[in-house]
């Protein structure tokens, strides 16, 4: 353990002191509440019109015996004498706590519906900082990396034998660590290791509450203090807000812990296919459009695991060049011979395609037996979409497989929530595999494979992940299923709907105010991932840091997960959100923007002046023209009070 | 005009250049440099720049063959056509009838999965096929805190554990796992199948040495795919095998550069059941300088007094086991999976097995679930034996009364498998589809009678060729998982349906047509 302090030591629920702090005596009672609402919902559709439906407390005060008796199995120890207390401070407590997992809605008028606005998808404008800051960051790593060798090269021969150990031949064996592989883990991560796996406890909802640790050897250890920090959560993929404890979700999987218990403790194929499971998969294959699907209790392995399934020696993987490392994994395990293509460029896939289909299999030119390209849906370190009508046009030329891997997108893009083929207006039977993960927008666990009942067939057979593999838990099938039917409005109509249409509106704002601000962001516009570039590699920490004392947390990455020079910081918006924690974020932004010097963008990319009154967006070209702007670009560097003005508005035009 | 505009625009900007030019610093040395070098020599700047640009190219071009020797030059037309003609085969080819006969006999559980299962089609039958040894799925204090984290974490920790996935449950599971195994750390991961295909390659790099049981699961065959090690194997549990390829390793790398070496083996294996002898490894490992990478999937939770694995039941120090792999999915009745060890091989795991990093956290309910589950067995080492009380019940009804099948598995193994007794396939000259049929069949017989047991999944491991002389047909078997969840009385029943369902299979007529055994 990497502490000297272990604050579980005892073997109780590390949870139980929290909890007292947190849920004071009347979690009955609200959890009586919750049942009640969620039933109260269901009955009164009309209710949900209003502001957050979820949120809203009605006195549900007098149902809650009748419902309770009728349907709840938590009804035999609730004590009727708390049912005609007035909301007390308790009850607001509980409000509170709601509110930190999914915040209100403010306005109604705070919602946009992601959907694709026609024409080509245009790959998103890349803004480029001053040279300055280029070459400060080469320079950067120049100093880390000279640095980080003097180090080792003394240390190794003067320094603390233990804390070297693991580099050297020691007692006989070779050294665990290569040397040169572990470098930058030692020398450059280690620096500003405190900004990665922070721990957390509670939900990781609109809020996220962090466990403060600090060190003084330099990140090797942690010390915890033993207090909590609340901060406004940028970073879980909790796109549509289902990571919650409480409301239908909760209580469908409490209830099904309840009945079912908590595992099925067996693979797929032995006793691991619970009546639940194939109801789950019926219900994803319905949602995503295909006919059939299968569930797994992890994303990772269901890339790792269905390709070996689907390819074999003699066929032809062509991966976009920034595809996720369980898809690369995969691809390896299969044994096919694996190519990579420019990242969602359409021009250098068709020219790979030829050159794959006119030679042929290397030195025998025998034709492939089949091409299976991979994409997928929603990039998460850039933000950007695939180009799916772009790449259907060369299927249907050059006859190949398509895999869509919909992690980060399934459940955040699309009017309805269904991902690329859903936010493009595509007919899903276009696309071969749609693959899509459910630890994200559903807020469980796991993957799936969405494809003809033939293909689905075939991989259960085939896919060692579900004959060997642990099937998924009852409780995360549930919250599944259950998430599920909110956003397809079977369950509590209508807050799906707003949970999609309320991710869609933070995203577009969000971006734009950064845009106006002068950030450079990555990605399509209706990304709900955001990434802004800070280059410098001591700006990671530092902007982490400076965030995290604004009670902001976010996700900061470089090298190796990005290339050399484009660290980044990377927003993940949630349905959960809303606009006053988006202003909070673009007033956090403004502030350590100027500080780090983080305001680089020249304006190609977005972040423009309004345009002057009668002028439209699509006149825009006609406009500048006249006017001798073409080309012409101010460089961003709007007012906070600007940008907050003219947000909403704003951020449901075309973005520029 | 335009000329002489050009002309002095031209000075201007070549002067503009070379003031620039003047202003870099260092620019004067390389005047200097070039004068010198010049020396009314023009033939000797020009092979020097010519050395230089030669130096830059050679620098710039990539270190590797580019050419194409085999590449056919075809014209745009040309590969119109092939275009055209080119048809793919099928994405998957269509599942055999036999295979489809197979997918509609996978038992679909409604409600919990326990001793006595109901199945989708209303009947209730005793489930001797999930691997719920102490009916920890049906605890209700488990349960109790499993809904408990529900209410203070949600289900899903919506990221991967190095961005914000980590919570403080799962600190506390990595805790009690290492202090109840008694490693120095120990580290969760999300899936169980996954955990030991991720920590070989994460460790096991291009030109290390990895030897490895040849009976290994199916997971560890990923892992050392993945991995790029060079690969040697040794016969199942074969010790004096080891110790031969283990110095033959030894010798072939004397004078080489010192390279990782390692063992990885089970110790309850997947496919037969049996156990390994973790004292003779422990020997031999240390004698060769090699690492141990043990995966206890399928003894964790099950060996030793307190369930803690091999190590206690065979009294080895966890310690001298440099990687203890483990699941926490199955009797524990939670999900994931866990690697323990010393502080190093866990924090290395941390930033480099990609199934750690490229995949959300484990639900918070269930590392309560796991932490709940151990500390149960701790506390309460009876359950251990209540389970093992019934193992001997349930051979005894099988493995010496049985004509037709043996029981190759440990006797503390709940999982037991059995397989079809040599001298039967000899005499029957049975081949491995053969077997298979013949087990499904008992399988079937058995659900007919109330008894839901399962068949070994052997097609992955058969099918997995691309690991150079590894491979292994595992031989067809049957799977009974007992459990303590049933009364004594109930275990024999099970165990004389089974036995009986197995004679009715082995002397039906249409299976005997080649003689009945020999014994």
């Amino acid at each position: 353990m990497p502490r000297k302090f272990n604050p579980f030591s005892t073997s109780t629920m590390p949870q139980t002191e929290r909890l007292g702090e947190r849920r004071p005596s009347q979690s009955k009672n609200r959890l009586a509440g919750l049942f009640t609402k969620s039933k109260e919902q269901l009955q009164n559709p009309q209710r949900l019109q209003g502001p957050s439906p979820q949120m809203s407390s009605p006195s549900p005060l007098p149902t809650i015996s009748l419902s309770t008796a009728a349907g709840g199995e938590l009804d035999t120890d609730e004590s009727p004498t708390t049912l005609f207390e007035p909301p007390s401070a308790d009850e607001a407590q509980a409000q509170k706590r709601r509110d930190a997992q999914f915040g209100p809605l403010l306005d109604r008028n705070h919602l946009y519906v992601s959907a694709h606005q026609g024409g080509k998808l245009l790959p998103p404008i890349e803004d480029e900082p001053p040279y300055y800051y280029v070459l400060t960051t080469y320079i950067s790593y120049l100093v880390l990396i000279f640095l980080g060798h003097a180090r080792d090269f003394f240390g190794k021969r003067f320094g603390d034998k233990k804390s070297y150990q693991s580099l050297k031949v020691h007692n006989g064996y070779a050294p665990l660590n290569d040397d040169f592989d572990n470098f930058y883990v030692r020398r450059l991560k280690r620096r500003l290791d405190d900004c990665f796996a922070r721990p957390t406890t509670g939900v990781p909802g609109r809020y996220i509450t962090l466990i403060d640790r600090d060190s003084n050897d330099y990140n090797r250890t942690y010390r915890y203090t033993g207090t909590y920090t609340e901060t406004l959560n940028m970073s879980s993929y909790n796109y549509l807000g289902f990571a919650q404890s409480e409301g239908p979700c909760a209580d469908a999987v409490e209830d099904c812990v309840r009945k079912t218990g908590l595992s099925l403790a067996s693979p797929r194929a032995d006793t691991g296919t619970s009546e639940l499971a194939l109801e789950v998969e019926r219900e994803v294959a319905k949602f995503v459009g295909k006919p059939a699907a299968m569930v797994f209790s992890m994303g990772f392995v269901t890339n790792a695991g269905t390709f070996p399934a689907l390819v074999s020696r003699g066929d032809l993987i062509i991966s976009d060049e920034l595809n996720h490392a369980s898809i690369r994994i995969g691809a390896r395990l299969s044994g096919a011979v694996i190519r990579s293509f420019k990242h969602n460029n359409m021009e250098d896939l068709e020219r790979k395609l030829r050159e794959a289909i006119s030679q042929g299999q290397p030195r025998t030119h025998r034709p492939w037996k089949k091409i299976l390209v991979a994409v997928e849906g929603l990039y998460s370190m850039e933000g950007t979409m695939v180009d799916l009508p772009g790449v259907l046009e060369l299927k249907r030329k050059y006859k190949f497989y398509l895999y869509i891997d919909e992690a980060h997108s399934i459940g955040a893009l699309g009017p309805r929530g269904r991902g690329v083929c859903d936010y493009f207006g595509i007919d899903p039977s276009e696309v071969d595999i749609l693959m899509g993960t459910l630890t994200k927008s559903f807020g469980a666990n796991g993957g799936y494979i969405a494809a003809d009942k033939s293909i689905i067939d075939g991989l259960r057979i085939s896919n060692a992940a579900s004959l060997l593999g642990e099937s998924p838990t009852p409780s995360v099938l549930m919250q599944i299923l259950s998430s599920l039917r909110l956003i397809t409005g079977e369950l509590c109509p209508g807050q799906g709907e707003e949970r999609l249409q309320r991710l869609a509106f933070n995203s577009r704002y969000l971006r734009l105010g950064l845009k106006r601000l002068g950030f450079i962001t990555y990605g399509h516009d209706d990304s709900p991932i955001i990434p802004v570039v800070l280059y410098n590699p001591g700006k990671m920490s530092a902007f982490s840091h400076e965030m995290l004392k604004r009670k902001i947390s976010v996700v900061v990455v470089g090298y190796p997960a990005t290339p050399l020079i484009s660290s980044r910081a990377r927003f993940c918006i949630s349905a959960a959100h809303n606009k006053d924690d988006m202003d909070r974020v673009l007033a956090a932004c403004d502030e350590v923007g100027d500080i780090l010097q983080l305001k680089y963008s020249t304006g190609i990319a977005g972040g423009q002046d309004p345009l002057p009154e009668g002028v439209t967006p699509e006149m825009e070209a006609e406009w500048r023209k006249a006017n001798g702007l073409e080309g012409v670009y101010k460089p961003p560097r709007w007012k906070l009070t600007d940008v907050l003005a003219r947000g909403v508005q704003d951020a449901k035009e075309p973005l520029r | 005009m335009d000329l002489q505009e050009a002309q002095a625009h031209l000075a201007n900007l070549l002067r503009v250049a070379s003031d620039a030019f003047h202003k870099v610093p260092g620019s004067a040395v390389l005047v200097r440099y070039i004068r010198s070098s010049y020396q009314n020599d023009p033939v000797r700047s020009a092979i020097e720049l010519v050395l230089f640009i030669f130096f830059i190219r050679y620098l710039l071009s990539p270190s590797y063959s580019t050419s194409k020797e085999n590449y056919v030059k075809l014209t745009e037309e040309e590969i119109d056509e092939l275009v055209d003609e080119w048809t793919p085969e099928p994405l998957v080819a269509a599942p055999t009838p036999q295979e489809e006969a197979e997918l509609e006999k996978i038992p679909v559980i409604a409600g919990p999965t326990g001793p006595k299962s109901k199945l989708a089609n209303g009947k209730t039958v005793t489930n001797l096929a999930s691997y719920n040894f102490y009916n920890f799925n049906a605890n209700e204090q488990i349960k109790d805190k499993a809904i408990q984290a529900l209410r203070t974490y949600g289900v899903g920790p919506c990221g991967p554990p190095q961005f914000y996935g980590t919570q403080d449950v799962h600190m506390k599971t990595e805790a009690d796992i290492a202090s109840y195994l008694g490693t120095e750390g120990c580290i969760v991961y999300a899936h169980a199948f996954s955990t030991i295909s991720s920590v070989i390659p994460s460790f096991c790099k291009r030109g290390d040495i990895i030897v490895a049981d040849r009976g290994v699961n199916y997971s560890i065959r990923r892992g050392l795919e993945i991995s790029r090690s060079s690969v040697k194997w040794y016969n199942h549990n074969d010790f004096e095998d080891l110790e031969q390829v283990m110095r033959k390793v030894v010798k072939e790398q004397a004078g080489k550069k010192l390279t990782r070496r390692f063992i990885v083996t089970e110790a309850l294996f997947e496919t037969t059941g049996d156990i390994n002898d973790l004292p003779k490894l422990i020997e031999l490992k240390e004698k060769y300088k090699f690492r141990l990478m043990l995966d206890e999937t399928w003894s964790f939770g099950v060996l030793g007094r307190t369930g803690r694995g091999l190590t206690e039941a065979q009294n080895v120090d966890p310690s001298q086991v440099d990687m203890i792999v483990g699941s926490l999915a199955g009797p524990l009745c939670a999900g994931g999976g866990f690697c323990a060890g010393a502080k190093e091989v866990v924090e290395h795991q941390r930033v480099s097995s990609t199934a750690y990093t490229f995949s959300a956290a484990l639900p918070a309910m269930l590392a309560v679930t796991a932490s709940e589950c151990i500390n149960l067995l701790q506390s309460n080492p009876e359950i251990l034996q209540q389970c093992r009380d019934n193992i001997r019940l349930m051979r005894a009804q099988l493995d010496p009364r049985s004509d037709w099948v043996v029981c190759t598995s440990d006797p503390e193994n709940p999982i037991m498998i059995l397989i079809i007794k040599p001298d039967v396939v000899h005499a029957r000259r049975l081949t491995v589809e053969d077997q298979e049929r013949l087990l499904q069949e008992c399988v079937d017989e058995a659900l007919a009678n109330g008894v839901l047991i399962t068949k070994l999944k052997t097609a992955p491991i058969a099918k997995h060729t691309s690991l150079k002389d590894g491979s292994y047909v595992p031989t067809p078997a049957l799977k009974v998982c007992v459990t303590s969840g049933l009364s004594k009385k109930d275990v024999e029943k099970a165990g004389v349906t089974i036995r009986h369902a197995i004679t009715k299979v082995m002397t039906r007529k249409t299976n005997n047509k080649l003689g009945v055994p020999t014994a």
